[in-house]
């Protein structure tokens, strides 16, 4: 039990390696304000692009939309980290993992969107332009009002996934959260900072989980 | 060598490809039976999780709800991290194969836990009623009338959770667990060529894009959508 405690939650450890903690926890925090807004904008423009009329736009953007939910995320980093350097493109870790979750989260927050003005009839979108709203006025004002109301669980939920996914980045190197406390694992031969870290992201996203859990009540999830 | 040439030499190389693809394709199986393995102790566990709540002790509720919410709200890659690199120094040594896969089976079971949990809260409360007064039991009620419709109700999200999961098999790559990922870095590293990366993305929308046109067919298929 000792050594456990020695292992897992030794606090001198955690105290030491807290400042390290804290850079990372900025860099996570800078990573979500740049993936989170990229995500939305890029979900958005994919969920009109896969109902779009016109069969040239609606399935290239199923195609793009399918194929990065099924491309894990931390392979299409380390195929942008590492691969395109072989091309001949050299980027830094920042900007390897911006356009990874980009790619990655536009394809998930699609689905979302997509869901969301599907769920909202049709009859909605006549009446707006027959009161003479152009198309986009219609969208802006009537359509996504409502369709992101009904899909705000799973934006919500969405999202705590993306603030977690970004942990990933401490596999190239970025030096976020995960990736400082990692490196204090690897000074220390202690697995507390890492315990703190899963502290820092517990107390970041509890409050969110369990909003997700109360709007699953009754919803069927 | 043209532009063309050298993008051809450096992401589809036919020498490097044909010496690295049977590595990657040992990284399939283990990944593919990571998978299975994950799925289904992930999902039975969450089932098993949901139902002992639905009996309402309050000391097991609480003690299912604390475990659902720290396995949904903290990253994979750190409790990956924190399994594989803390217990050897407390005395316990577990492979990394067996860690990924306890890790990924839990935060599974966490996330059904919760999608059976909001089924069950979900099916109406005449239902509960009508299946006592014909004089099943409680727990006849809950097999037999409850469950059934909690379980199609959570079918497209479970779907979408459980490919959402197996797909962080490839996390294992960072503790050496020998899958698809992990086998193709080490390939691009012998190798100094992207082509094995590539065939690994190659090989992942293979094994995936399926599933996900699976899910996009059950959601349209098994949602019971209220206007």
């Amino acid at each position: 039990m000792d050594r456990i405690i020695q292992q897992f939650f030794n606090v001198e450890i955690m105290i030491a390696a807290w400042p390290m903690l804290l850079d990372g926890l900025g860099v996570t925090l800078l990573l979500c304000l740049a993936v989170i807004p990229l995500g939305l904008a890029g979900g958005l423009l994919a969920a009109l692009g896969s109902l779009a009329r016109s069969r040239w736009v609606r399935l290239p953007t199923i195609f793009f939309v399918d194929f990065f939910r099924a491309v894990p995320p931390l392979v299409l980093l380390i195929f942008i980290y590492a691969g395109l350097p072989f091309a001949g493109l050299r980027i830094s870790p920042f900007t390897a993992v911006v356009i990874g979750f980009f790619l990655n989260n536009s394809a998930y927050y699609g689905e979302i969107f997509r869901a969301g003005i599907q769920s909202v009839g049709f009859g909605q979108t006549e009446a707006a332009r027959s009161t003479g709203l152009t198309a986009t006025q219609t969208l802006a004002h009537v359509v996504l009002p409502q369709a992101v109301r009904n899909v705000l669980p799973d934006l919500l939920s969405n999202t705590i996934e993306v603030v977690k996914l970004t942990s990933l980045a401490s596999v190239v190197s970025l030096g976020e959260l995960l990736h400082a406390a990692d490196m204090a694992r690897s000074v220390t031969y202690n697995a507390s900072p890492i315990v703190l870290a899963a502290l820092v992201y517990l107390i970041l996203l509890w409050p969110f989980v369990r909003l997700v859990s109360r709007f699953g009540r009754g919803l069927g999830a | 060598m043209t532009q063309w040439e050298r993008f051809l030499d450096t992401f589809f190389n036919a020498a490097v490809l044909a010496k690295y693809t049977p590595a990657i394709l040992q990284g399939v199986w283990v990944t593919v039976w990571l998978s299975v393995l994950i799925v289904l102790a992930g999902i039975g566990l969450g089932v098993a999780l949901a139902v002992i709540r639905s009996f309402g002790w309050r000391l097991a509720s609480f003690a299912i709800v604390v475990f659902a919410d720290v396995m949904r709200a903290v990253p994979p890659l750190v409790l990956i991290l924190i399994v594989f690199f803390g217990l050897p120094n407390a005395g316990i040594f577990l492979s990394s194969f067996f860690v990924l896969f306890v890790v990924l089976a839990l935060v599974l079971a966490a996330f059904a836990e919760e999608i059976v949990w909001a089924g069950i809260t979900s099916v109406d409360k005449g239902q509960w009623e009508a299946a006592r007064s014909t004089g099943l039991g409680f727990g006849q009620s809950l097999a037999f009338v409850v469950l059934p419709q909690a379980l199609r109700m959570g079918i497209p999200p479970l779907t979408n959770r459980a490919i959402a999961i197996t797909k962080m098999t490839a996390l294992g790559t960072v503790i050496g667990v020998p899958d698809i990922l992990n086998q193709a870095t080490t390939a691009q590293s012998f190798s100094g060529n992207a082509s094995p990366l590539m065939l690994a993305a190659v090989v992942y929308v293979a094994l995936f894009l399926p599933l996900v046109i699976l899910s996009r067919w059950l959601e349209n298929r098994f949602a019971w959508r209220k206007a």
